[in-house]
């Protein structure tokens, strides 16, 4: 049974393989990535319907074990997460029929995009801190070739800046998984757990806490480290941008949550204001960063940081209101910015650019596309009954409630005022206004019907997503709000694991 | 371009280092060596093969182009992690023939996925390789 932890990992690999094999047959591979991507997310699907119903899973590759062997663990917030890596996979596989060129493919897309998806599962499902560096790794070595794939001026430009920024967070995470080693003796989260995690802050574990700190922090692309990814994420063609901004930077935030949840616990309570004012500039920063925006793939990519400060500010009030808050906030914006970035790549496809002035119009040409558009910029701003609505108002809820975070509060709700300005903006101007040229946009070539549908279907399914948690909530609010019980009291994590109670 | 002297020395080494590459990954088990060396000394060999007598001919002594030595070697090791499986156990554990073979010693799926290994190693050194001399 725990078997099927493998899964999200073995599925991946095998689609992998199997697109290298057809190589020279383009639409074979298509074929094969679609039935990789439909598996994956029906594995990822039974891993979290048995994790809520079995509790915390653990397996060892090769039955070597807890400290010593290659460990997995999926409770239910790595296996919700899996879930959702799994569905933005096969979303983005059916919006790439249409949208990807013909020179990425022949390029090796397809596999590339396996193996990004094996390394982001993994990176969810390890128990093991050295496994969860390499699993880092598998992803960003794919998601560097997917930037630079292709190789015109600007991609290189975003792509250098990427690679240098995440080889220092590389390096830094190797650093502080190396240190903290030689003081613990083991890398096994659960076990580094059962001996850090009640005891006293004291010698250089605040110091390997900061590093990993700063390591993960450059990947979740925080204040004051974010600047690399409105600087290379509208490089890259449209769906590789969506799947970039779903799930690398949310790996990131996973892993912040984890380890400080699981382990630097202690540290994690006494740094509370600090991180609490990291969450609350890089919320403002992204946000003030986006209004200043005229080209919307730079103007979503700030929003990207801007998201990012809510999920730290879950992580910072450490309630398990917060902490659920965060995790349902990490649900609703991976479908929300995601239905925003697609819904972008039409826009791009539709009239050949993305710069708000040169666009207008679009609205009578296209009222699907621009309702779409709408429906995810407001769930994106918080507006009920979307799905952003009940996100924020967990967090805001469990700040009033600790009684002494009502700055924090403040600046979350000016935050999304501002993001409902920004959106307002973009809307309009893309859509709304009367278009630049007098009946330019009349005269656009419409996209053929396949093309299209292939394109709009996805974008659709992410809208109705946010609607639909917007509309009930309540499941998937039970499961947040259980995955934030269990990472704040891990006993069972540990259990899992090494078989002995902490 | 064409040394006499390389291209007579290759024949003779050629065979040498594959060999001596396929004896790597055999004792690499318990010892020094493995699948990685031994798929870099292989490479290394055909690398040797294309400087003396060019990529094409490179290419001809491989009979299969380095991108399906890659998939075939990611494939060799999957289905070594993926065999227990069929068995109940976890994914990527030992198993072993119950007696020993002449010549290739105690098998079981390790050696296979450091066949794996040796594959993926060659084919992507080769790849790189080959694409580079390619190019000029």
């Amino acid at each position: 049974m725990s078997n099927l932890l493998f899964l999200p990992l073995i599925i991946p690999l095998a689609t992998a393989v199997a697109c290298l094999l057809a190589w020279q047959h383009r639409s074979l591979q298509r074929v094969i990535s679609l039935i990789g991507a439909v598996f994956l997310l029906l594995a990822a699907a039974v891993l979290l319907v048995t994790v809520q119903q079995e509790g915390v899973l653990s397996v060892q590759a090769g039955g070597w074990s807890a400290p010593f062997g290659i460990t997995l663990v999926a409770d239910l917030f790595s296996a919700l997460m899996v879930c959702v890596a799994g569905g933005m996979g096969l979303v983005v596989a059916i919006y790439a029929l249409a949208d990807t060129e013909a020179e990425y493919e022949r390029l090796g897309y397809h596999p590339l995009m396996q193996v990004l998806m094996l390394g982001v599962c993994g990176s969810f499902l390890t128990g093991d801190l050295f496994n969860l560096y390499v699993w880092f790794e598998t992803m960003l070595i794919a998601s560097f070739v997917l930037l630079a794939l292709g190789g015109k001026r600007a991609q290189m430009e975003g792509a250098i800046k990427y690679v240098v920024l995440n080889l220092i967070a590389s390096a830094l995470f190797l650093a502080a998984v190396g240190i903290l080693y030689g003081v613990a003796g083991t890398l096994n989260m659960a076990d580094l757990a059962r001996m850090l995690r009640e005891s006293e802050s004291s010698g250089p574990i605040p110091v390997i806490a900061i590093l990993f700190f700063i390591a993960f922090g450059i990947k979740a692309a925080v204040f004051p480290l974010f600047f690399w990814l409105p600087a290379s994420y509208h490089t890259a063609p449209m769906a590789v941008t969506t799947i970039f901004s779903a799930l690398l930077t949310k790996v990131g935030v996973y892993a912040l949550i984890r380890i400080f949840t699981l382990i630097f616990f202690v540290e994690l309570a006494a740094w509370q204001p600090y991180i609490l004012a990291i969450a609350g500039l890089t919320m403002v920063i992204g946000v003030l960063g986006a209004v200043a925006q005229d080209e919307m793939r730079r103007l979503l990519s700030f929003h990207i940081v801007s998201q990012i400060g809510y999920l730290i500010m879950g992580l910072g009030l450490l309630t398990p209101l917060a902490l659920g808050g965060a995790i349902f906030f990490m649900v609703h914006v991976i479908a929300a910015k995601s239905a925003l970035f697609l819904a972008t790549g039409m826009v791009l496809r539709l009239t050949g650019t993305t710069e708000l002035k040169k666009l207008g119009g679009l609205y009578r040409h296209q009222p699907l596309l621009a309702g779409l558009f709408l429906v995810a910029a407001l769930a994106l701003a918080g507006i009920p009954p979307l799905s952003g609505f009940w996100a924020k108002l967990a967090l805001v809820w469990s700040g009033l409630e600790s009684g002494n975070h009502y700055l924090i509060v403040a600046v979350a709700l000016l935050v999304s005022l501002l993001t409902l300005f920004s959106m307002t903006k973009i809307w309009a101007a893309a859509f709304w206004k009367e278009a630049v040229v007098k009946g330019a946009t009349d005269t656009l070539p419409p996209l053929s019907r396949r093309v299209f549908w292939k394109m709009a279907v996805p974008t659709a399914l992410l809208t109705a997503t946010t609607v639909l948690i917007g509309l009930w909530p309540e499941p998937l609010y039970a499961l947040c709000m259980d995955a934030a019980r269990q990472l704040l009291l891990p006993n069972a994590y540990i259990f899992a694991v090494l078989g002995v109670q902490p | 371009m064409s040394s006499i002297i390389l291209s007579t020395t290759i024949r003779l080494l050629l065979p040498l280092l594959l060999l001596f590459s396929v004896f790597l990954l055999l004792r690499g088990h318990n010892e020094p060596g493995g699948g990685f060396v031994g798929g870099l000394v292989a490479a290394a060999a055909i690398s040797l093969y294309a400087l003396a007598e060019g990529v094409e001919a490179a290419h001809r002594i491989l009979i299969v182009n380095p991108r399906q030595l890659i998939a075939g070697g990611l494939l060799t090791a999957l289905g070594s992690g993926i065999i227990p499986l069929f068995l109940g156990r976890p994914f990527q554990s030992g198993l072993w023939l119950p007696h020993s073979l002449p010549v290739l010693g105690h098998v079981g799926t390790p050696l296979l996925f450091d066949l794996g290994v040796y594959l993926l190693v060659a084919g992507m050194a080769l790849l790189i390789v080959l694409s580079l001399m390619e190019e000029e």
